[in-house]
């Protein structure tokens, strides 16, 4: 509960949430380290790959085509009894949630810690549910960070547990922790020199039925172990007696914001106030102190109540109850009400958020927009299913209906067309749409499944040779790893005939016209008496690579004077380099944002864009 | 020592710099610090906003209504983000028109000076700090840009910081 109020700089540093993770992941003396991108998530991994690199830590890491693959990865490192890390945003446990059931059952041998950050709000996800939930459905301990500080010693703590108990360790920290940025001790990584060593022991590593059930009884025996080792007790706080009977229970970011909270109101030290370390399993002797001593107990966390089911008290106030808002992050603008509410305190009036705000849009130049203006023009009346990335973001123009998880657009497809296919009638054109990166990840089951079963609908996969969204990590198809060493590249085009589909063209978006007439053959292809699933690749580099963006023509772009203020251009084309100037009702270009890239010229109905193919000045 | 700043913009307009150099500089005047930025899809251009907090806080997050300092990088963002301020709070924004602030066109000043759009933050920032207006002093700011910024921009960077500056004066 300590804060200094200055601090010895010399061997702190300032550094972010993530930055702290993979600094503890190498300190640890961790030599392999997996993971996916994904915010809140991403940075862990490049973040170990720096630290190693300069301190000269062995570490092996990869950006594993998904979760669930970089988790395995990752096990059996650690059961050759070395240290391992793999880590994800919350959503990619549930793709790596098969091996991780298992993997409580089993074991491990070398520590392993299992980073899943999740995203309270939430902010860049499509769920707010909780790690913590999921490390007790597992039987999986849990460590939950309330600062990068903090983050950065858990990994250490998570391995030693990890290696004391042979379970693999959970830590959770959530979009504050891993987004914040903070000073920070460092220090030098640990060396533990151990070469691979693999136990052959089959009633264990291939566990079937008749052994699972006695490997899930010392499984119990280890959590109830657990639950009683002191070092990850509730940290108190104590109170002086000015509430008798109550307590505050606080884990993660809301404990840090409850307790700036308590100190601002002068209330730091007069009411008990618990840090809850470890949340799963909950530590015996601190329920039963909760149970005996106090009578009024309120319990902050986020996101689900995992500490309070835990409490198993009908007394307790908090997310269960009421008190505490059933969904949402726990800002300290949420907090303040339920302090008020729980220590009778005067509501302090604040201002409103009034909301509002520019909603984020594809890049200036982004050839996902020309893609998806294509896709719009081509079929006005289709059904767009698509997937999780920047270009979810084509929601803005109209050719995104759908976005559900990582790699559901191509099953979703297959099943609309199942839908509307099931009467003998009509069915309108599908197409779905997936990155790159998303492909790999999961796309490729979902297209084995729909070519075999012969649906019919047109596959657009948007290569932009990155995983733009999370931050430019490298898919398997541009040929260099997490730590810059060349793999041996796995071509998409390659993949999509492996996978059976019977037409395949690659363009590039920006030839709108073109593009426009390859969709329609597509659609031909699926409506064809053979036909199927059409697969259309398309392909230009993501523009926020700025050796991409040099090496393409820059037009000189300008607004003749036969445009009408139709807003054609603004409302389906949606170029944040265009806007409408209120003085004369004419669309004007932003020099500043504008790339040049043109294909706004195919867009305007007057032809009043022009480009200057000279280039610019 | 306690500060809370706000640095409110768009996706892209720097405002992730701006938040990295104060927090470095806060830790060379030996102050804890902890800080708050947005990451992941808003930085396509959606309203984005950065918390830092020098002093002995523990969480990330400033309350509404309690920020010391707003340094806007749009001024359409006063609207959106406003709120966060405490009465009396010090606001300074990038706007080509004056209003109830404190306001620096930095996006002219970049333009005259021959630097890009986006070293509209950096100018912000200078002029902020000639007036006086956050925790660290230019000397201190022009020292961090130097040693934090990667070497292909740190002479533009300076010279924005110091573009800023002599606009306060």
């Amino acid at each position: 509960m300590q804060t200094k109020t200055s601090i010895n700089i010399d061997n702190q540093r300032i550094l972010m949430g993530n930055e702290a993770l993979g600094r503890g992941i190498v300190e640890a003396g961790v030599t392999l380290a997996a993971s996916y991108p994904g915010t809140p998530a991403s940075e862990i991994l490049a973040s170990a790959v720096t630290y190693a690199k300069e301190t000269g830590a062995e570490l092996y890491a990869e950006w594993s085509v998904n979760e669930k693959v970089a988790f395995e990865v990752a096990l059996a490192n650690s059961m050759c009894g070395r240290r391992s890390a793999v880590s994800m945003k919350q959503v990619g446990l549930n793709v790596a949630s098969d091996p991780f059931m298992r993997a409580a059952y089993l074991g491990v041998k070398g520590g392993l810690v299992v980073v899943v950050a999740d995203d309270p709000g939430p902010h860049s996800s499509q769920t707010e549910q909780d790690s913590r939930f999921f490390a007790m459905f597992a039987k999986v301990p849990v460590l939950d960070p309330s600062s990068p500080r903090e983050a950065k010693d858990m990994v250490a703590q998570a391995l030693e547990l990890s290696e004391r108990f042979e379970l693999p360790v959970m830590v959770r920290p959530t979009t504050r922790v891993c987004h914040a940025r903070q000073n920070v001790p460092c220090g030098t990584p640990v060396r533990l020199d151990r070469p691979a060593k693999f136990d052959k022991d089959p009633r264990r590593w291939c566990a079937t039925p008749v052994f699972v059930l006695e490997l899930h009884r010392g499984l119990n025996d280890k959590l109830d172990k657990i639950a009683g080792v002191p070092e990850f007790a509730p940290q108190l706080t104590a109170g002086d007696g000015s509430y008798p009977g109550a307590c505050i229970i606080a884990s993660g970011v809301a404990y840090a914001h409850t307790g700036d909270w308590l100190e601002e109101l002068g209330l730091l030290g007069r009411v008990d106030f618990y840090q809850v370390t470890m949340p799963y399993p909950l530590n015996r002797d601190f329920i039963h102190t909760v149970q005996t001593r106090y009578d009024k107990i309120l319990v902050i966390e986020e996101t689900y109540p995992v500490i309070e089911l835990q409490l198993a008290d009908a007394r307790v106030q908090g997310r269960t109850s009421g008190l505490v808002p059933r969904a949402g992050e726990l800002t300290p603008d949420v907090i303040r009400p339920v302090l008020e509410t729980f220590l009778e305190l005067p509501a302090r009036v604040v201002p409103a958020p009034p909301g509002g705000g520019d909603r984020p849009t594809l890049c200036a130049g982004c050839a996902h927009r020309a893609a998806f203006y294509g896709i719009k023009t081509a079929f006005p009346a289709g059904i767009f299913p698509s997937d999780i990335g920047c270009y979810t973001l084509g929601l803005n123009l109209g050719a995104v209906d759908t976005c559900h998880c990582m790699g559901a657009g191509i099953s979703q497809a297959a099943g609309f067309y199942r839908a509307y296919a099931a009467g003998g009638g009509e069915f309108p054109t599908i197409v779905a749409t997936i990155g790159d990166s998303t492909f790999f990840h999961a796309g490729v089951p979902a297209l084995v499944n729909a070519v075999f079963h012969r649906a019919r609908f047109i596959l657009v996969i948007l290569d932009n040779a990155t995983t733009a969204m999370t931050g430019h990590q490298p898919t398997p198809q541009v040929g260099f790893t997490a730590t810059g060493e060349h793999g041996h590249p796995v071509f998409i085009p390659d993949l999509v005939r492996a996978c059976g589909a019977g037409f395949l063209r690659e363009a590039d978006p920006y030839d709108l016209p073109a593009f426009i007439d390859l969709l329609k053959s597509a659609d031909a292809y699926c409506r064809s008496p053979e036909g199927g699933v059409a697969v259309v690749i398309a392909k230009h580099p993501c523009l926020l690579d700025k050796e991409a963006c040099k090496a393409q023509p820059a037009y000189d772009m300008g607004i003749t004077e036969d445009c009408t203020g139709c807003l054609q251009c603004l409302e389906d084309f949606e170029c944040p380099a265009l806007s409408l100037d209120e003085t004369d009702g004419r669309v004007v270009i932003d020099e500043g944002r504008c790339v040049g890239c043109g294909v706004c010229v195919h867009v305007c109905p007057e032809g009043a864009i022009t480009a200057n193919t000279e280039g610019r000045p | 020592m306690k500060q809370q700043i706000i640095v409110s913009g768009l996706g892209g307009q720097g405002a992730l710099t701006l938040t990295r150099l104060l927090a470095e500089a806060a830790a060379a005047l030996g102050l804890p610090v902890i800080t708050s930025e947005t990451h992941g899809m808003a930085q396509r251009g959606g309203t984005v906003i950065s918390m830092i907090k020098v002093g002995p806080f523990r969480g990330p997050l400033i309350p509404a209504g309690e920020a010391d300092r707003g340094l806007f990088l749009h001024p359409k963002n006063l609207a959106v983000h406003r709120f966060y301020l405490r009465d009396g709070a010090a606001v300074f924004v990038n706007a080509a028109l004056p209003g109830d602030y404190r306001s620096v066109d930095a996006r002219s000043l970049a333009a005259a000076h021959g630097l890009p759009a986006v070293a509209a933050n950096l100018i912000l920032l200078g002029y902020a700090a000639g007036q006086g207006g956050v925790f660290a002093g230019p000397d201190l700011l022009v020292e961090m840009i130097a040693a934090k910024t990667p070497e292909r921009f740190r002479e533009a960077s300076l010279r924005a910081f110091q573009a800023g500056l002599a606009a306060a004066a």
